[in-house]
C-alpha cells in the first residue's frame, strides 16, 4: 500500500511513494540514494542506522517512514558544511576513531544527538548528581550516553577522546 | 512483513473507532518494539491507527502534587523533566537504565507499558510459545530460561514483562488512564497486567482498542528519597536480570512507610507487598531489610537457568534500602 510522503533529508526536499512497511533507513538509503546511515542489525540494536530526526537521534531502522510525513532528517553527510567538516567528523579523524568505519556516521550521529542532550541538562544512567543544572561530560557518561552505538571493531578506545574533544573537553 | 494500512485519526475518538473497526489492527507510538516484532513476523497488524502524536506529549501537575503524564511523552523527556527528577527520581532512573539514547527519543509512554516480552522464543516464529501462538507450549520452561521468570509464572509461561520504567510506576502506585469502545476508565498498573495463568496470550487487561492516554504518579511525600538500581549481564543496555525500584521514609530509626517492586522477576511488574509490610513501623536496619527481602522471595520457584535470581533480588533489596535509608549501599 502506498503512500505518498515527503521528507527534507541534509537540506534537500524529496518527495516520495512509499509501501507503508518502508522504513526510513530503506526510505533514505534504496529510494533516495542517502546511504551515509548504514542498516547494521535492523532491529535498533546496533545504532549504525542513527540519523537525528527533527534534531534528536533515532534508530531509522525502527522508523516508519510513512509515520513521519514532512519531517527534517540530518544524515552523517549532512553535517558537513559543504567541504568543511563538522567538529565532530573532524574530532573522528583527530582520534582516528574507527577502523572499519561501517558504524561511524551512525555514531558520528549519535554522539551530536548526545551533546546537545548534554546541553538541555538530561541526566543519564551513572549521573551521580541527578538534579544537577549542568552535565560534565567525564568518560563514564560518554560511554553510557553512546551505548546505542555498538563498534565491532572497538574503536571505543578512541571514540570516547573524539567525542570528549568535540564536547570542549 | 504482511502487509498494512496507515491511518492517522484526528484525535482519540477517531482514534479508537478506527482500531475497533479493524479487529487484526493496532495502535502505534513510538514503534522501537512493534516494528520490530512486525518486522520478525511475531506481530502482524492489518492496520496501524497512528497515536504518537494524539494523545498529550506533555507532563501536567495535578491539584495536591500528582503529576499526570501523556501517553505521548517520549522516554527521553520523561526521563529528564526536572518535577520527575525531584519528586521522582526512581522514575528518571528507572527510565534512563532502559533501552539507549536513541530508542528512548523514539518510544513512548504508553508505549513502554505496552512492550512485550523479549524472552528469546517468542521473538523466534520457529519455536513454540503459547504467548505468541496459543496451544503450541512452551520452549523456555525447561529450555532456555537464564533471564526469565522466578515468580507469577505458570507452566504455559515463564516470560519476565521488559519494562524498567514500569517497574518504578509500580512501586509507586500509578495510575493508567485509557480510552477505549466503552468509554474512559483509570486502572491502577500494578492491575493493568495479567499474570499469565493459562492464557498467556494476553499481557493486559485492555480491551481492543483500548488506548493509553496519561499516566498519573500520585503525590508521595517521600518520592524524593527513591531509587532503581538494576542488575544486568552489560553495564547498560541490556535487560535486567533482576532491579527494585523502591522509595523509603525513615523517621527515628523506624520504616514509616515504603514502597518496593522488583523487576526481571516475573511476568509483570512485581509489587513487593509482603515486603512492604514486613518493614512498615520496623527498624530500618540491615537485618530486618534482609528478613523482608527474604519474605518476599519465599514462595519463589525459579526455572532450571536461574536460580541466582533469587539471592540476587534479595541481596539488590537489602542493597537498595540500606543506600535509602542513609547507610553505605
Amino acid at each position: 500500500m502506498d503512500v505518498e510522503i515527503a521528507l527534507r533529508v541534509d537540506g534537500r526536499d524529496c518527495r516520495l511513494a512509499v509501501d507503508t512497511r518502508t522504513t526510513l533507513l530503506d526510505a533514505l538509503r534504496e529510494r533516495l540514494g542517502v546511504t551515509s546511515p548504514k542498516k547494521g542489525c535492523d532491529h535498533g540494536q546496533c545504532g549504525a542506522c542513527t540519523v537525528l530526526l527533527d534534531g534528536r537521534r533515532i534508530n531509522s531502522c525502527l522508523a516508519l517512514a510513512v509515520a513521519h510525513q514532512g519531517a527534517e532528517v540530518v544524515t552523517a553527510a549532512g553535517l558537513a558544511d559543504g567541504d568543511g567538516l563538522h567538529p565532530m567528523q573532524q574530532a573522528f579523524i583527530t582520534h582516528d576513531a574507527f577502523q572499519c568505519g561501517y558504524c561511524t556516521p551512525g555514531q558520528i550521529c549519535s554522539a551530536v544527538g548526545m551533546l546537545a542532550e548534554a546541553e538541555a541538562g538530561w541526566p543519564s544512567a551513572v549521573s551521580t548528581d541527578f538534579d544537577a543544572e549542568k552535565v560534565v561530560l567525564d568518560d563514564g557518561e560518554i560511554a553510557e550516553r553512546m551505548s546505542g552505538n555498538l563498534c565491532r571493531c572497538a574503536a571505543y578506545a578512541n571514540i570516547v577522546p573524539a567525542i570528549a574533544q568535540a564536547a570542549g573537553r | 512483513m504482511r502487509p498494512f494500512a496507515y491511518q492517522q485519526p484526528g484525535d482519540v475518538l477517531e482514534a479508537v473507532g478506527m482500531l475497533a473497526a479493524a479487529p487484526d489492527g493496532t495502535f502505534l507510538g513510538g514503534g522501537t518494539n512493534l516494528v520490530d516484532l512486525m518486522r520478525l513476523g511475531v506481530a502482524t497488524p492489518d492496520v496501524l491507527v497512528d497515536v504518537r502524536r494524539l494523545t498529550s506529549d506533555r507532563i501536567e501537575e495535578l491539584p495536591g502534587g500528582a503529576l499526570r503524564i501523556g501517553a505521548a511523552v517520549t522516554n527521553s523527556d520523561l526521563a529528564a523533566d526536572r518535577r520527575v527528577r525531584r519528586q521522582y527520581p526512581v522514575v528518571s532512573q528507572a527510565v534512563l537504565s532502559g533501552a539507549s539514547g536513541q530508542l528512548r527519543n523514539m518510544a513512548t509512554t504508553g508505549g513502554n507499558l505496552l512492550q512485550r516480552t523479549r524472552c528469546a522464543y517468542f521473538q523466534d516464529l520457529t519455536t513454540p510459545c503459547n504467548k505468541r501462538s496459543p496451544g503450541t507450549g512452551c520452549s523456555a520452561l525447561h529450555g532456555y530460561n537464564r533471564e526469565l521468570a522466578i515468580v507469577g509464572w505458570s507452566r504455559e509461561c515463564c516470560a519476565t514483562h521488559p519494562s524498567d520504567m514500569a517497574v518504578a510506576m509500580t512501586a509507586l502506585g500509578a495510575v493508567v488512564r485509557t480510552h477505549g469502545p466503552d468509554g474512559e476508565r483509570a486502572i491502577p498498573v500494578t492491575e493493568l497486567y495479567q499474570l499469565p495463568g493459562d492464557t498467556p496470550e494476553r499481557d493486559t487487561v485492555l480491551g481492543h482498542g483500548e488506548l493509553i492516554t496519561s499516566v498519573d504518579l500520585p503525590a508521595l511525600s517521600f518520592g524524593a528519597n527513591s531509587h532503581y538500581r538494576k542488575v544486568r549481564d552489560r553495564a547498560s543496555y541490556a535487560f535486567a536480570l533482576v532491579s527494585v525500584a523502591a522509595a523509603l521514609d525513615v523517621a527515628d530509626g523506624l520504616v514509616r512507610d515504603v514502597r518496593l517492586a522488583l523487576g526481571g522477576v516475573a511476568p509483570r511488574p512485581w509489587r513487593a507487598t509482603r515486603a512492604e509490610d514486613a518493614l512498615r513501623g520496623e527498624p530500618a536496619t540491615g537485618q530486618r531489610f534482609r528478613y523482608a527481602a527474604a519474605a518476599e522471595l519465599a514462595d519463589a520457584r525459579p526455572l532450571s537457568g536461574n536460580a541466582f535470581k533469587v539471592p540476587l533480588a534479595v541481596n539488590l533489596i537489602v542493597s537498595v534500602l540500606l543506600e535509602l535509608a542513609g547507610g553505605q549501599p
